[in-house]
Parts: structure tokens; C-alpha cells; sequence
């Protein structure tokens, strides 16, 4: 199997650059490197990763500084050009910042910052984040203060007219009902795709969940399905 | 400027005795000015200088085989777990500025704790708290506690460090002067670590990270006075925290000491510049000559005073090897951090403190701090009065229960009892990949990467317990943290302590404090874990009340294999239930005492430590053996509620039990006693024999209660609790009074 290389942004505030490092190269055993959000090289990546944390402290509104630092515009080409980008947790933020990805994210309904393992609905397999899914319901943790997607009524239908809406939150079961929403997004949103497909941002850290001794590898299965796009 | 005149008057505004004012003048030979008198205040406050806790600190076990850098030597505690690896722990109190600024005082006591660690080359791999409240029913506790926590939630998430472990307590001695305690744990390679020493004359002296402001002036002498009517007006003592900075300072450190530019650096918390260079100066043997006019001001007019004494967040002082001084000043450019020569190193013991061409102190470094001349006092001590009177409470006098059912329910929706799931969802636990169990269990254990080994990590005390018997209630806190790492599957390896007291002016606060320290000194020695640093925080004291002694232990443990980690909860049905150790009908000080019958009498739960030590051994080798599934100590609410908590932790699988717990006197005092030193174990049925056999020749006690298995627990034929109910007391109790639906 072909292995695509994996580049991750390293903004100042990353915290989650060394493990989204760690669940691709060193678990999964694909190629994976490094990205400083100074330089302007890409460094031949064939998959960019905007990892979570608090890329420039997020004291403005999060991901609001970081569209600007000079990887970006690589990175935005990068995008146009069809390149596949996964934004996760603070990622997404600031995909959803840069409008790479439509809807904004507001502080969570309880104004309180959430880490838990939460259940994930997947809503389409013909993505290539979710081809290799097998399973109908992932179990990934989400952790942020902030996740609570919201988008205009248009772009909500639209979103779910284009098969965008990747993940939702939902129960063990698949029940999407408001119980299991835990920030509040729209619809119970939790990840979601651009219109041409190759730009995922999701709350849920996939990362963190690619590892038998922390006992959950749910997340391995987006990444197999984005390395299995490369392989046909 | 021109300085306010310095006399006694001000020497005693500034907290200082008259007799410590005299041997600063005779010291210097002159009156100190007025920022040569601020760095005296702060450096012989109570917080810098331990002045009233030192001598008898220095009791406590510090050696051990692993031991690598062992208390006081260091910011921090060293011990070697193998591998070229050490970890690296500390706890320490921000109660004070919690108590007026809830949010800010607990994000810089995480703060101040992580650079503890990172100044020592130790990435920070967990961080842990300890907290204490009023009741919650009182609307300031409640937004002190909210406050708290989200404070350490947004600090540790945006730094990016798991926050794994800890506890909360709520009891009204505690409402007007709150407790919090932050620990945190790194890992380093045992030949990358750093020291805050200061040599080599000529060498540059740096101030790195944040600039500089008014913040935080005279924290420390604020941490060493007690909670008043004015203490709202210290807010402005109290410092703010910036934990994206701190992350940056993080990366730019570690880089600097990994590249081996640097002879030593130390973080600037309590007492900022004035407390780094005379601390490092004074380790080093060595002298500095600094000129305020180069560090980065964040306000304008700043005096000398000023910038001495703040207690700005997010910096450190550096001294760079000479010739890498522009390679130290490169790795601060990238992460976008000042970085300023503010002086050098000298040969003479001398802190030589220029201003704009002035000279604006002159000081003897070793004369400031801890170890040299500042003041060590041994105070006064008388046993406190109510002691004898609590100890001969007649417990035969409590009425018996009515319903065993209703007492249980109470007990169990205690809030020390339930489980602080609202509190530890605020925190990240999982970042950085390593939490295999993270909050909710006896201890969190970490693994470390790239190795077969983990660590278990845990805070722990019950104040009740040493306000009833401080000996005994150090004791026992030392001994319930080391139980829970070994519950964990590690071996317990080092503790750091947290000892939050009374005014120490008070006799009878001295002699408490001089019993929790000799309890706790020979519970180290007794279960080999020795004392790597800690904090000591005294006048924890409002005018409405003095709060419970409470000498927190936070403990580590190592875990050799993946296969040791056991938790605590029941993992399968048909699993036997057994009982390590035996009950002795103790109820003083318990839950069941304070909930059922509003009373905090009679003595604390006795405690053999050798006994105690024969449990944790015979526990950590049947771990060892693969006999047992899970592991559970019982502790507030005595073994029914923690039978209740085997069957429940794991929420989304939960597993019941029936059993038959040994009743002595009467059930209530059976069923709710906190007798020491005893777990509840699950074995599978194919280790019965193997498991009977093995403890039995260890010659421990131990009894089989019943089995596993089925929706509710059941208890001696007679009681039946429907789990589903008992999680919802257990997860939902805090959130439903914190929650408020808008």
C-alpha cells in the first residue's frame, strides 16, 4: 500500500500536533512530518493535518489568528487544488475562519469546556475520510470549549443536500437526539466536508483514538480511508 | 523618584518583626532603602522563606534509592524510574489569591506549578489538584468553585498538559478560605536536566517570556497573612495568567536546555526577580549585577521597587553559558518570546540592582533566602483543648438508623462521596495520548511513551481526620494515597506535600502542624516514600472560620507493566468479591457521622503502617501474579459505598454484586465505618484458588463477601439497590446543583 506523507501544522499554541504526529507515523505507520507555521513549504505533503490546541492562544475568537500566519497560504493553494485537508478540534476552527469550510462555531450551549469519549453517527461512507469505515458508529472523545457549530438555514441545507455532514453526535445506538449533543451544534453536527469533498474539520479527535493501550481505535479508520484514497 | 524613607514603621507595614528589621541593619551595617527593604519582605515572608516550617521540615525522609534530586535542592523533586528517565513532581498551594479571584488564582497556581517542572527539563505529562470548598449551598462557595475550576480547566487545556487526577472536598470550615492545590508531573532524560544555579562570572543574566508589570506585587506577603474583610482590596495582589505564553515559554525552554547553552535557570513565581536572582545567586555561590532598565516593562513608570517584587506570570531567569548567549536569544526569536540581557554573573556573593544609572540595592545574596540567613523559627506549641473532648465522644449514643436504605442513600449522595465528573469533564484528560485511565478511578495512570511503563498518580487527605487527630490524619493521608497507586498497579515511588495550616503565630496550630508533620514523616518512612519538596501555606484562616488542617500528599507510583494497570471498578459478572483487611466499627470523623447525624466528633479511623504496608505488598504482588480483576480501597462512606462504586465507575458497563458484609455491633457503624487499610478486590473464578492460596500464605485477613454480577447491589439478603438509581445519585448530584438551566 502506497503511504501518503501526513504534514502537520505546528502553530505556537498546538497541543495536539504530537499526538495526530504520534497516531500517524508511529501507530499507523505512515510517512508524517512537521509543518512550522512560519515556513512556507509544505514539504511535498500529500495530506495536510491542522491539529488541535489553542493555535495562537485563542483569546480573540478561536482559529481567528490563525488563517494568518505564513504556512496558510501554502496551505489554502494546497486546498483549491484539490490537496486533502483534516482539520480537528481547533483545526476545524479554523478551517470554518478561513471559509475553507462553511458555519462558524460558538462557545458550547453550557459555556463550559467538554472532555469526554462521545459517540459518532457516520452519516456517509463514499467520502474518502469515511470509505474504510466499517463500523456505523464511532467512539472518539471530543475536548473543547467551543464546538458548537452553527451555519445560516441555506448553507444547513445545503450541507445536507451535498452529503457533506460527515458526523454527527449521537448514542451508542446512532440516536441523534438533542441527550446526546454535547456543545449544542445544529443538527448534532460534529464533522462536516467543503463541497468538493477533499476538506474534512471535525470537533472529535481521531488521534486520540488510534492506540489499543488507551484501549480505543475507533479513529483509526479515517485515516485508513484517506491512505486508501491514494491506492486506487 | 525619590524613595519613601524606610523605618521601623515601614519594616512592619511590610510584614517584617522588629527583630528581623534589626538583623537587616546589622547585616547591612545601614537601613536598607526602600527596594532593598521590599526584597527582604518578600524574600523573608512566610511563603519564601518557610521561616516557621523549615526546621521542622527537614524531619521528613528525602533519601531513597531512586531519589535523584531529593527536597530543597531544586524547584522540584527528581526520581529515577529507569530507562535514562526521571519524573519530576510538585505540589503547591494558590489559596489565597483564590479566595479573591477564583478564576485567575487557580490558573497561575497550574501555571506556577508547571514551571516548577519545566524549569527542571521535564516535560509536564499530568497535572492534578486538590481543592476544598464550603457547602455549596452558600452562593460565594458556589462561584468560587466554578470559578476554580474552570481557571485550572482553561490553563492546563490551552497548555495542553492532561489534567488526570485530583480531589474536591466541601466542608463549611472551609468557605472563607478555600484550598487549592496544583500538582504537576513531567518526565526528563536523566542526563538533559536542568538546575537554578547561577556561575561563572561574566556569564549573562536573562529574563525570558512574559514582560513585566504591576501584577502580583506583594503575593507572597499576601499568601502569608490571614483571609480579612481586606483582602478584596488585595485582588490587585493577585497575578494573571497567560497559558499560551506559558506554552511558548515551555518549547523555548526545554529547546534551550536540550541544546546544552545554558548553567541554570529558575522560574520567577512568588517574589519575581527579586526571589530568582538571589535564589539562583545563592545556590551558585556567585553574585549578580542587574540593570532594571532592561527588562521589558508592560506598564510605564515602573520603580525598582516594582519590578523587584512583581509577580508577573510566564517568566523565567536564565543565565547563559557566555558564548551561546546569542544562540538562547535566537530559540526565545522563534517562539516569538523577549528575551533580555539584564546583567551577569560575579564572583562576589553580592546582588548588585541597578536603575537608570542608580544604584538601587545593594544585598547579600545568601542573606535572603532559605538556607542562609533567612530566619528559622522553632514557635511555640500547645495541644488544642478540644481534642480530649472529641476523643472521649460516646458512640454508643448516636441512634441507630432507621432505614439502612434512606442512611445510604444520604451518605451516598454526599458531596465528598459522589463523582466529580462535572468538575473533571472541564479539564482536558486526554491530550497528549498517554491518560489509560484518566479521573474517576483510585488513581490516574499515564503511560510513558515509548516504554513498557507507567505512572500512577494521585492527591489525597481528609482534613476531618487530621483536625481530630493530626498525626494519625497525616498518616493516613499518606498511607490512602500510597494504597490508591498500588490499587493502580504501581508501586508507590515519592510524595510531595502540601501543607495547608493555620496561623503558626497559634500555639495550637504550631502543635498541630508539628503532629501531621512527624505522622506524615514516619508514614514515609514506614511505606518507603520519600518527600521530594512540596509548599507549605499557612494563615489559612477568615474571620469566619479556620479551616481543617489539611496536609495534602500527592503521590506517584511507577507501573512496570501494561498488564499491572487494574481498575477499580468490577469488570465481568461471576467474579468473586473479597475483603483485604478488617473493619473495626470506626466512625469518628466519617461521612456517616457528619451526614447522618451532623457531627464531626470522637478520634480518627486508627492506623497501622506496617500493617499497611503488608497490605499494599500483598496487594501489588497479587496484581503482579494476574489473580485479581479490580481493586477498590474504601475510604469516606466506608465499603458500602465503595462496593456501591465498584459496581457503578464504569458507567457505561456497569456490573452488580451480592454480598454479605460481616456485621459487628450494629449495621450501621458496620456498614458505614472507615476502618483503614482495607480494599475490595474481584478475582475470576478460575484464580479463586490461586488468589485464596496466595493471600492466605501472606498471612493478611481477608474475607469472601459474594459475587459479581446482575443490575443492583445487593447487600446480606436484606438491602437491594438498583444500580441505574445509584448512578444517577453518583454522576448526576454536583451537575444538577451546578447546572443552572437559563
Amino acid at each position: 500500500m502506497k503511504s501518503p506523507k501526513f504534514g502537520i501544522v505546528v502553530y505556537p499554541g498546538s497541543n495536539c500536533d504530537h499526538d495526530a504526529y504520534y497516531a500517524v507515523k508511529k501507530q499507523l505507520g505512515f510517512d508524517a512530518d512537521f509543518l512550522w507555521h512560519k515556513e512556507k513549504d509544505l514539504k511535498n505533503s500529500d495530506v495536510i493535518i491542522l491539529p488541535g490546541g489553542f493555535s495562537y492562544g485563542d483569546y480573540l475568537r478561536t482559529g481567528a489568528v490563525a488563517r494568518f500566519s505564513p504556512i496558510m497560504d501554502k496551505v489554502f493553494n494546497f486546498a483549491e487544488t484539490g490537496g486533502i485537508v483534516i482539520g480537528i478540534c481547533n483545526g476545524f476552527q479554523i478551517l470554518l475562519e478561513s471559509n475553507l469550510l462553511p458555519g462558524c462555531m460558538i462557545q458550547n450551549e453550557t459555556l463550559k469546556f467538554i472532555c469526554r469519549d462521545v459517540y459518532l453517527k457516520v452519516e456517509t461512507k463514499s467520502s474518502i475520510f469515511s470509505s474504510d469505515i466499517k463500523k456505523d458508529i464511532l467512539r472518539i472523545p471530543v475536548a473543547h470549549g467551543e464546538g458548537n457549530y452553527y451555519a445560516d438555514e441555506n448553507t444547513l441545507s445545503e450541507l445536507n443536500a451535498n452529503s457533506q455532514i460527515l458526523f454527527r453526535y449521537s448514542s451508542e445506538t446512532g440516536d441523534t437526539g438533542k441527550l446526546f449533543n454535547p456543545n449544542g451544534s445544529l443538527e448534532n453536527i460534529a464533522g462536516i466536508l467543503n463541497k468538493r469533498g477533499n476538506i474534512l474539520g471535525m470537533m472529535p479527535h481521531p488521534e486520540r483514538a488510534c492506540d489499543n493501550s488507551l484501549r480505543n481505535t475507533d479513529g483509526e479508520s479515517i485515516f485508513y480511508s484517506v491512505v486508501k484514497s491514494f491506492n486506487y | 523618584m525619590i524613595e519613601p524613607l524606610v523605618t521601623l514603621e515601614s519594616a512592619l507595614e511590610h510584614g517584617l518583626t522588629e527583630e528581623e528589621y534589626s538583623w537587616i541593619i546589622n547585616k547591612l551595617g545601614r537601613a536598607p532603602n526602600f527596594t532593598e527593604l521590599g526584597v527582604y519582605s518578600v524574600m523573608w515572608s512566610e511563603h519564601c522563606s518557610y521561616k516557621n516550617s523549615i526546621a521542622l521540615l527537614k524531619t521528613l525522609p528525602k533519601d531513597g534509592g531512586r531519589v535523584l534530586v531529593g527536597a530543597g535542592e531544586e524547584n522540584a523533586g527528581l526520581i529515577d524510574i529507569g530507562d535514562g528517565l526521571a519524573v519530576c513532581f510538585k505540589i503547591e498551594s494558590h489559596n489565597h489569591p483564590s479566595a479573591v479571584e477564583p478564576y485567575q488564582g487557580a490558573a497561575t497556581g497550574v501555571g506556577g506549578i508547571l514551571r516548577d517542572i519545566f524549569t527542571m527539563g521535564a516535560r509536564p505529562i499530568a497535572a492534578l489538584n486538590s481543592l476544598r470548598f464550603g457547602n455549596l449551598d452558600d452562593p460565594r462557595t458556589k462561584y468560587l468553585f466554578e470559578g476554580v475550576v474552570k481557571g485550572i480547566g482553561d490553563y492546563g487545556n490551552c497548555f495542553g498538559v492532561p489534567t488526570v487526577a485530583g480531589e474536591v472536598y466541601f466542608d463549611e470550615s472551609y468557605k472563607g478560605n478555600p484550598l487549592v492545590n496544583a500538582m504537576a508531573v513531567g518526565i526528563v532524560k536523566t542526563n538533559q536536566t536542568a538546575t537554578a544555579t547561577a556561575k561563572g562570572a561574566g556569564n549573562p543574566v536573562m529574563i525570558v517570556g512574559s514582560s513585566t508589570g504591576r501584577d502580583g506585587i506583594h503575593g507572597a506577603t499576601f499568601a502569608s497573612e490571614e483571609i480579612s474583610a481586606k483582602s478584596e482590596a488585595k485582588r490587585p495582589s493577585v497575578q494573571v495568567g497567560d497559558p499560551f505564553t506559558e506554552k511558548l515559554l515551555l518549547e523555548a525552554t526545554l529547546e534551550i536546555i536540550k541544546e546544552d547553552i545554558i548553567i541554570g535557570i529558575q522560574d520567577m513565581g512568588a517574589a519575581g526577580i527579586a526571589c530568582s536572582t538571589s535564589e539562583m545567586s545563592a545556590r551558585g555561590k556567585s553574585g549578580m549585577k542587574i540593570d532594571l532598565q532592561h527588562v521589558p516593562l508592560r506598564e510605564s513608570g515602573m520603580t525598582s521597587y516594582e519590578i523587584m517584587l512583581s509577580e508577573s506570570q510566564e517568566r523565567m531567569l536564565v543565565v547563559a553559558k557566555k558564548e551561546h548567549e546569542a544562540d538562547v536569544k535566537k530559540i526565545f526569536d522563534k517562539w516569538d518570546l523577549n528575551c533580555e540581557t539584564i546583567g551577569y554573573v560575579t564572583d562576589e556573593n553580592i546582588l548588585e540592582i541597578d536603575y537608570y544609572g542608580e544604584r538601587k540595592a545593594t544585598l547579600d545574596a545568601d542573606h535572603l533566602v532559605l538556607g542562609g540567613g533567612a530566619p528559622v523559627y522553632y514557635r511555640e506549641t500547645k495541644k488544642p483543648e478540644y481534642l480530649d473532648k472529641k476523643h472521649s465522644f460516646n458512640f454508643q449514643k448516636i441512634p441507630q438508623a432507621e432505614s439502612i436504605e434512606n442512611t445510604f442513600f444520604k451518605v451516598f449522595s454526599s458531596l465528598n462521596i459522589v463523582s466529580k465528573q462535572w468538575v473533571y469533564e472541564q479539564y482536558d484528560s486526554m491530550v497528549r495520548t498517554n491518560t489509560v485511565v484518566g479521573p474517576g478511578c483510585d488513581a490516574a495512570v499515564i503511560r510513558i511513551k515509548d516504554t513498557d511503563k507507567a505512572l500512577a498518580v494521585k492527591t489525597d487527605c481528609n482534613g476531618r481526620y487530621v483536625f481530630l487527630n493530626p498525626r494519625r490524619g497525616a498518616m493516613i493521608a499518606v498511607a490512602e494515597s500510597a494504597r490508591n497507586v498500588v490499587c493502580s498497579g504501581g508501586v508507590p515511588l515519592g510524595v510531595t506535600n502540601c501543607l495547608n495550616f493555620g496561623n503558626p503565630y497559634k500555639p495550637e496550630v504550631y502543635w498541630t502542624f508539628k503532629e501531621a508533620v512527624e505522622g506524615m514523616a514516619e508514614a514515609c518512612r514506614i511505606l518507603q516514600t520519600p518527600v521530594t519538596g512540596g509548599n507549605v501555606s499557612f494563615y489559612n484562616e477568615s474571620p469566619e472560620s479556620s479551616v481543617y488542617p489539611t496536609p495534602t500528599i500527592g503521590m506517584v507510583g511507577l507501573i512496570e507493566k501494561p498488564s499491572h494497570i487494574t481498575e477499580s471498578y468490577f469488570r465481568n459478572s461471576g467474579d468473586s468479591v473479597y475483603l483485604l483487611g478488617t473493619d473495626k466499627e470506626e466512625l469518628g470523623g466519617s461521612e456517616y457521622l457528619k451526614v447522618i447525624h451532623g457531627l464531626v466528633e470522637g478520634n480518627s479511623p486508627g492506623i497501622d503502617l506496617l500493617l499497611e504496608k503488608q497490605l499494599q505488598d500483598t496487594l501489588f504482588n497479587l496484581i503482579r501474579e494476574g489473580l485479581i480483576q479490580s481493586a477498590h480501597d474504601i475510604t469516606e462512606g466506608g465499603i458500602l459505598c465503595a462496593l456501591a462504586e465498584c459496581c457503578i465507575i464504569r458507567n457505561n458497563s456497569m456490573t452488580g454484586a451480592k454480598v454479605n458484609i460481616p456485621v459487628g455491633t450494629r449495621e450501621d457503624f458496620s456498614f458505614f465505618s472507615e476502618s483503614q487499610t482495607r480494599v475490595i478486590v474481584s478475582v475470576s473464578q478460575e484464580k479463586k484458588k490461586d488468589f485464596e492460596k496466595f493471600v492466605s500464605a501472606s498471612g493478611f485477613p481477608f474475607i469472601l463477601l459474594g459475587i459479581t454480577g446482575g443490575d443492583s447491589l445487593d447487600i446480606n439478603d436484606r438491602y437491594s439497590f438498583r444500580l441505574e438509581e445509584l448512578a444517577d445519585i453518583y454522576f448526576n448530584t454536583i451537575s444538577g446543583i451546578m447546572n443552572v438551566k437559563v
